[in-house]
Parts: structure tokens; sequence; C-alpha cells
């Protein structure tokens, strides 16, 4: 036995040392961003660069805001972020109404839901695009955020964990007289709150990473937003690495934080969702 | 359930319902309605300019060689990328389920990571990391160190599809790998302990014991992960542009390119029906697969 012991504890060294030397190539490209961001770019380029820099500066982080517009992709970014959260309260309305009411359609109008996560997005964005253009919201903010208000996954969640509720809490509240969207405010929204921290999470994550369909929709930098100014960067700014790198560390870093901050409830969120 | 109003469901469901019949069920018939006429940007100002083709799109762009070459890259990031995606989030879960301490969570949160980060600043940063040029790009560094001439990562035909697909492996594993730890924690211990006391070796639990436990996961992510493949854009569409002579352009970057940028929008919408289509049958292929499984378990 005590030999087994051994082994396994020599496994678990063996295990460990794989796993750094996988974790040091998974942040390398992090850490090599970071440390670049705060380079000069003349040393990037030149022949003797080493991994710290040689003089450490904050000028292209003040460039991005001055001579980029990040100040306003950033307000953007931040504005489509706090209207998915709008998005989110309707995806948990629509799991409840699932969840807790019998109603003639129910099923069929479910599959309906989930049978729209199928859809790849390139079927519907040429559609979505010109259905938005007769409405007149091409380059706007609301076209932006419009489309991907709602969706399927988070219903599904959301109905889920709202299933676990239980029925006699509802009842009791109907016979004090509650009305039903009070039951749903009071009652519900309290009781749910890991999953809403799971999807608030999740939905803070894709407001801020959203890229594709802003690109499609905003013709006018002002309504860009983070993603697209650093793809535009990219494209205005191709040899000045230090700058690019302030950008993406700018775009990376509070996205790691939060997730650090939260990585418990984003975690839980994988045995909540019940992908065992 | 005794409701007290029978209009209180409909209530809470309609606001969703309405959005999603507006931007994912009324598209798709827009999609095919479109897909068999010319509609242009010219037909998008004035209506009139828009006529019936029937299916002379479809024919065209099957016949279309940049579309051809984008569907056999897509193929290639499938049936490259799809099986490493596999293997190496259930190589890494399986390493982390080896130990339960403090030092193991940390290894999933690293590993994980990746996966929330923002595409296109992580293709900024890996297009700088490939940077052919020996002085800037961090990779050609690397080989240098170790005396390997540097690889022009991303402009070489041959090899610049395989750098996005390393990228893709870098970014998409982690979340594969929690959806397998969760799998794998699910599995009662005592089968193991079994099989420990019948001598069984390592290689023989995790063939006999663990992959047959795992099958659902490893069916859920590889559809997932097919997928996921099937849209690939983001990547080329920074990184390369489709280039070097469209050697990583997607079928994704196509449409979008044909959509977008050269405004045919019948002309995409046509592709993206055809996209559409592989991507159910692939799905209800690899279902049909996993159902065909689970009944010769009974």
């Amino acid at each position: 036995m005590n030999s087994y012991k051994k082994s396994q504890k020599i496994n678990k060294v063996i295990v460990g040392i794989i796993l750094i030397i996988g974790g040091i190539i998974a942040v390398m490209p992090f850490i090599w961003m970071i440390l670049s961001s705060f380079k000069v770019n003349a040393e990037i380029v030149s022949m003797e660069s080493g991994i710290l820099p040689k003089e450490w500066t904050l000028q292209n982080f003040i460039d991005l805001f001055e001579k980029m517009n990040f100040g306003v992709y950033l307000k953007n970014t931040l504005i489509i972020t706090a209207f998915s959260f709008g998005g989110m309260f309707l995806n948990a309305m629509a799991g409840y109404g699932f969840a807790k009411y019998r109603f003639t359609g129910r099923n069929s109008l479910f599959i309906m839901i989930l049978a729209t996560m199928m859809i790849p997005g390139q079927v519907t964005m040429i559609p979505v695009y010109l259905i938005l253009n007769k409405l007149g919201l091409t380059n706007t903010l609301a076209g932006i955020v419009l489309p991907g208000l709602v969706g399927a996954y988070g219903i599904f969640l959301f109905r889920q964990f709202m299933s676990t509720i239980s029925d006699e809490l509802l009842e009791a509240a109907r016979l004090d007289g509650a009305s039903e969207f009070y039951i749903f405010t009071r009652i519900i929204i309290p009781l749910s709150k890991p999953i809403l921290a799971v999807q608030g999470i999740l939905t803070f994550i894709a407001g801020w990473n959203s890229f594709m369909w802003p690109l499609i929709i905003a013709n006018d930098e002002k309504y860009y937003t983070l993603s697209v100014g650093l793809q535009l960067l990219q494209g205005q700014y191709g040899n000045n690495y230090a700058l690019q790198m302030a950008g993406a560390t700018f775009m990376v870093v509070p996205i790691i934080i939060i997730f650090l901050t939260f990585q418990k409830y984003i975690l839980q969120g994988f045995n909540v969702s019940g992908l065992k | 359930m005794k409701s007290a109003n029978k209009k209180a469901p409909y209530f809470f469901i309609s606001p969703a319902i309405i959005l999603l019949l507006i931007f994912s069920i009324l598209p798709i018939f827009i999609a095919l309605f479109i897909s068999f006429t010319d509609l242009s940007l010219a037909g998008l100002a004035d209506w009139s300019r828009v006529s019936f083709i029937g299916i002379d799109n479809y024919k065209n762009i099957l016949a279309d060689p940049i579309f051809i070459k984008a569907a056999g890259n897509t193929l290639y990031y499938v049936v490259i990328g799809v099986p490493l995606v596999v293997m190496i989030s259930l190589g890494l879960a399986i390493l982390i389920n080896v130990g339960d301490g403090k030092f193991f969570s940390f290894m999933r949160l690293i590993f994980y990571s990746p996966s929330i980060t923002n595409i296109v600043a992580v293709s900024v940063v890996w297009t700088f990391l490939y940077n052919p040029n020996i002085a800037i790009g961090l990779f050609n560094q690397i080989l240098d160190l170790v005396g390997i001439a540097p690889v022009s990562w991303l402009l070489d035909p041959s090899v610049a599809k395989l750098s996005l697909i390393v990228l893709a492996l870098w970014r998409g594993t982690g979340i594969n790998m929690l959806i397998f730890l969760a799998a794998l924690q699910g599995i009662p211990p005592e089968y193991y302990e079994a099989a420990e006391l019948d001598g069984a070796s390592k290689w023989n639990q995790l063939r006999y014991i663990t992959v047959p436990m795992l099958k659902f996961s490893i069916f859920f992510v590889s559809v997932t992960t097919v997928i996921g493949w099937l849209q690939f854009f983001e990547e080329p569409f920074v990184m390369t542009e489709g280039g070097p002579l469209n050697s990583t352009t997607s079928i994704s970057l196509f449409l979008y390119r044909n959509g977008f940028q050269l405004n045919e929008f019948g002309y995409a919408a046509a592709g993206s029906l055809i996209l559409f289509v592989v991507i159910i049958l692939i799905t209800l292929f690899q279902l049909r697969g996993q159902l065909k499984n689970n009944e010769n378990e009974i």
C-alpha cells in the first residue's frame, strides 16, 4: 500500500509539471502582450529587445485615447453591454413563463426557441441587416443591440433553474393577492441569484467582446465598439506594435479581472447548466 | 397548477418570442427568398431593379473557385481542428482531475482564461507573436534560441492555416476542458477502485471506464466544435484577411466579403444557406451516431 501511495505521489508531481508547462504556454501571450504595451515601439522593433521593458512607459495607453477614439469606443461598448442586461431580463421573463405556467403552445414555442440555436449567424446576418435597414436602424447603437438582445441559450438556462422553485411558494403569494409580475420581480428574481450571476457575467463578457455585428452595422466611427476600433487600429498603425498591444491589453485585462473575481460563479454555471 | 391569469404566461414570453421571430426565424425565410434574386446595393436603393434569377446564385457559387477554396479550407479546419480540440481538452481535464488541491483549481483557471478573452484582441496579439521578423516576433525568437530557422507563419500558404488552428486551439480548449471536468467528476470513484483491485492499468482504466462514461460529453463537444469551426471568422479576418492567396479564407469570411464588402446580398445569402444545410446535415449525422451508440449499449 505504501508503495502505491508513493507512486500516486510521483504521478501527481509529473502531472503537476506537465500542467505548469502547459500553463506557461497558455498565459505567455498575455504576459508578452502586457509587457509589450509598456515598451516604446522602437524597443520592440530593435534587435536587442528583452522580455521586460528597458524603460516603462504609459504613452501607448495615453495615445489610445488621444490619437485614437478609444474613449468613444469604450462608451459605446459600455452602452451596448448595459442594454444587453435588459436583454437578460427578457430572457429571465421568458424562462419563467416556460418554467412555471401550463399554456397552449408551450411545447412547440419552446422547441422553436431551442431550434434557433442551430441557425448560424451567417444565415441571419444579411436578412437582419436588410430588416434594420428598412427600419432605419443601421448605423445606430439600437441596431447593434436589438438583434442579440435575447437568446435561446439564456432562456433555456433560466427555465432549467426556475423549474426547481416550488409551486407552493407562488400559490401562497397568489392567495395573498400578489400580481403575476410582482411575484416575478419580488420572489422569482431574488431566488434566482445564482443563475443571474452566471448569466450576468456571461452577458457582460459577450457584450464587451462583440465584434462581427457591430462591424457590419456601424459605418460611422462614432458607433464603433472597442473590438472594431482595435481592428481599425491594427490597420492604421500596422507597425506600431506597442500601441496595438496597449489596445489589446485594454480589452483583455478588464475581462480577466472580472473573470478572476467572479470565477466561482462561472465555474458553478457549468454545473447549473447540467452539462454532465 | 392553478393559474391566476390565462394571459400571464404570454406576457412573460412574448418579448423574447417576438424578438426571436424578427431576428432569427423571419431572417431564414428572407435569406431563402433573396437567394433566388440578384439583390445588391443597387437593388437596395431601388427595389424595381431586383429580379428573380432562379437558382443562378447557387449554380454560380458552386462554380466559384474562391468558394470551392474556402469550402476546402473550412473542411481542413474541421478535420484537423476538431480532433485536436477534443483530445487536448480531454487530456487537460484528465490531468487536472488527478488532484483537487489549490494548485489544480488554479490550473483550471489558467487554462480557461484564453476562452473568455476578446478574439480580436487575441488575434492582434498573435499576429504580433507570429511576426516573421526575428527582431519582432516572439515565436521566431524562441525558435532562434534553439537554432531553428525563422518560419513565415502567416505569410506561407502552407503554414498559415495551421498557424490559425494553433491560435484557435489555444483559445478553444478551455471551455471544453470545463465541460469534460464536470463530466469526469460525475464518474463514481468505485469504478476505478474496482479496476485498480483487478490490476487494470491506467491506460485500460482510461479506455474502458473514462472514455465510455464520457460519451455524451465527447459527443456534445464534437458537435459544438464542428459547428464553431464551420463558422470560423474572426481569426482569418483580423490576422490574414483570408490570404495569402486565399489559403486561410473560410466560408464565413467568403460570405462576409461578398455580402458586406461587395454588397452582393443575393449571392451571399445563397452561400449562407448552403452552409446552413451542411451544418444541419452534419449535426443530424452526429446525432444519429450518438443514438446508435446508445442502442448498442442497451
